[in-house]
């Protein structure tokens, strides 16, 4: 009760209290259920790309595959082995395990949020949102959330006391600690254009088709943040964590039994996670598509269930393009990957973001718009010749130095 | 663009229907006992000119057709094949000529089935079935004798316990020998230039792409027919 009601002024209801229970088991329980339909939606969309049939005995179409995989693991040997510090070998699938959980509590899942409205229902006769917490720094809680992950993962390989383990996690700090920079930097964009950083602040901001931000901040923050994303998720083209054919396994190689079934769980809740993060973030969230005063309505579906609807649609989109990017892509190289994620994701980003800046503040001031823009551009050519020099300078460098070993 | 055509690529192959496994037998259907449960794996036939598992040919009248001059030896790019001859007993010949086969291996953790030892082979000895699907679980398994190779008496490839074999493979072995007109000369187009064997007789000559071209029919029986 000190936690609802800290200053006893005792007035705290049991309705908010059991809202929030029903809420926290509906999240809880959703995100299981979507986590094992992402497993079997990916191994069956992904067959379908490699002309096989995928899962197809476990229930109807498969689809309790993947309950069946999770009580196999659940009775298979759980191994620890003898060179690893228990301790935090029996804790580091945790780590991955519960952010991956938490992340899920920003994010807005329905509610009316069209015509001004800023997506409070009334349940019970409480006023309240259709998520588990609406953090004033949401989007801030996302991404701290999302570090702490990088901890499960390091910790894993660090314990094993393996090698490849070791490797693996090596590379995952490091991965992951290079894109979220780009991640962060793109978000920045975002939060310059909606003023805020609670989530359903974003989503009430991007009320019409031209609103959502992969159109209001221009396309490039959306792509930076989909390849970062994907970089943060660990999943192909940017899975060397796990790079089965150098690594075995990567980090959960020494991992058996429940605590790899938790790892896994992990990975695919996190896929989700994410998804619908991108979703809120440039795709309006549980905003219906609405051009020009014309908004597509689904019929006999309440305004408020109607949002759900939406965000399933738009999610499912990014599910897809995920599998999609695993089906097509081949790996990359580790040093092309840092390539990738300090010299083109972050320094665009920065640029882009810097754009954007220089335009608001044009509007603000009262310049002209388009002449700021150019000077912005102009300077930032600049910076990208310097940039380019900076790079031929240190490979000249480097090929030097390198003839002398 | 190259990614982009990469991405089309994978997005045409989900939902087309050329998977080789078409569908997979057991399960809750077969369980329950449905009429139209697959008892096994429903695949697709195989295209007439796959390379598969090797067999090794004999003459009508039951001669092992490997001379033993160990050409497709020396011509396997993977190095899988290993052949040794010997000298026939005059009395109770192996093989029509002075040599036979007298071992003949070939590993098939190494073999590529690129089809080079068909094309060198001066007897037609050996060719390739259609079989792919096949896999061990030890490495003597793995490596093929001759007893494993050989046709049986019925000039049938045998059915070896692990080896998965559909209706039709073992049929237009070597297709691919065919197709192209013996000896490279246009004239011998469409003639048959080798000799018969046990089980499936003189298979019929392939026509060439010009003909097919020509009149996009298929090749006449006396074409066929005629031997060279």
């Amino acid at each position: 009760m000190l936690a609802l009601d800290p200053m006893l002024e005792g007035e705290v209801l049991w309705t908010p209290l059991i809202i929030v229970v029903l809420k926290v088991l509906v999240v809880f329980v959703v995100g299981l259920v979507a986590t094992m339909l992402m497993v079997w939606f990916e191994r069956k969309v992904i067959a379908g790309m490699q002309n096989r049939i995928g899962p197809n005995k476990a229930g109807p179409f498969g689809l309790l595959q993947t309950l069946a995989d999770g009580i196999k693991l659940f009775f298979k040997e759980d191994l620890l082995p003898r060179r690893s510090d228990r301790f935090v070998f029996a804790l580091a699938p945790f780590l991955s395990f519960v952010p991956a959980f938490l992340s899920f509590a920003i994010i807005p899942l329905g509610g009316d949020y069209r015509d001004g409205n800023d997506g409070i229902v009334t349940w019970f006769g409480v006023e309240t949102r259709v998520q588990l917490a609406d953090p004033h720094i949401g989007v801030l809680f996302a991404l701290a959330i999302s570090s702490i992950a990088v901890y499960g993962i390091m910790l894993a390989g660090w314990s094993s006391g393996s090698k490849y383990p070791l490797l693996g996690s090596v590379r995952a700090s490091a991965q992951m600690v290079s894109y979220e920079a780009a991640l962060g930097l793109s978000l920045a964009s975002v939060i310059l254009i909606s003023g805020t950083l609670s989530t359903s602040g974003i989503v009430a901001a991007q009320s019409t088709l031209t609103d959502w931000h992969v159109v209001a901040t221009g396309i490039v923050p959306f792509v930076i943040f989909l390849v970062a994303a994907t970089a943060e998720l660990n999943r192909p083209p940017f899975d060397l964590v796990e790079a089965e054919q150098e690594l075995v396994g990567g980090f959960n190689t020494e991992y058996s039994s429940i605590r790899f079934a938790l790892f896994y769980l992990a990975e695919f809740m996190n896929t989700v996670t994410m998804s619908a993060m991108i979703v809120t973030l440039f795709f309006g969230g549980p905003q219906p598509i609405s051009y020009g005063g014309v908004t597509l309505d689904i019929p006999l579906i309440p305004n408020g269930l109607e949002g759900t609807v939406w965000l399933l649609g738009k999610v499912l989109v990014f599910l897809y393009i995920y599998v999609w990017f695993r089906a097509t892509l081949p790996r990359l190289r580790y040093d092309q990957l840092m390539d990738l994620g300090w010299k083109v994701l972050i320094p665009g980003s920065l640029a882009w973001f810097m754009l954007l800046a220089v335009q608001r503040l044009a509007r603000n001031e009262g310049w002209n718009v388009f002449t700021t823009t150019a000077a912005a551009v102009v300077v930032l050519g600049m910076c990208y010749a310097l940039l380019q020099a900076a790079f031929s300078m240190s490979n000249r460098t480097r090929e030097r130095e390198g003839a002398q070993f | 663009m190259g990614y982009l055509g990469g991405f089309l690529v994978t997005f045409r192959q989900h939902g087309r229907k050329n998977r080789v496994t078409t569908q997979y037998s057991g399960g809750r259907l077969f369980k329950r006992k449905k009429r139209n449960a697959p008892t096994m794996d429903e695949k697709i036939d195989k295209p007439e000119r796959l390379h598969g598992r090797h067999v090794l040919n004999r003459y009508e009248d039951g001669m092992e057709k490997c001379i033993g001059c160990e050409l497709c030896a020396a011509v396997c790019p993977a190095k899988c094949i290993h052949v040794r001859g010997a000298d026939n007993d005059p009395d109770n010949p192996t093989s029509p000529g002075e040599r036979f086969g007298w071992i003949y291996e070939i590993n098939y953790l190494r073999c590529i089935h690129c089809d080079l030892c068909v094309e060198a082979c001066p007897t037609e000895a050996i060719t390739e079935t259609k079989l792919f699907e096949f896999s061990f679980t030890n490495r003597k398994d793995a490596i093929y004798t001759k007893n494993e190779l050989l046709v049986g008496d019925d000039g049938k490839p045998q059915h070896l316990p692990w080896e998965d074999w559909r209706p039709g493979e073992d049929q237009h072995t070597s297709a691919w020998m065919r197709a192209t007109a013996p000896a490279g000369d246009a004239s011998f187009v469409g003639v048959v230039s080798w000799a018969g064997e046990r089980g499936y007789g003189v298979r019929p000559a392939e026509a060439s792409q010009a003909q097919a071209d020509a009149a996009s029919l298929p090749p006449s029986d006396a074409d066929v027919g005629r031997k060279h």
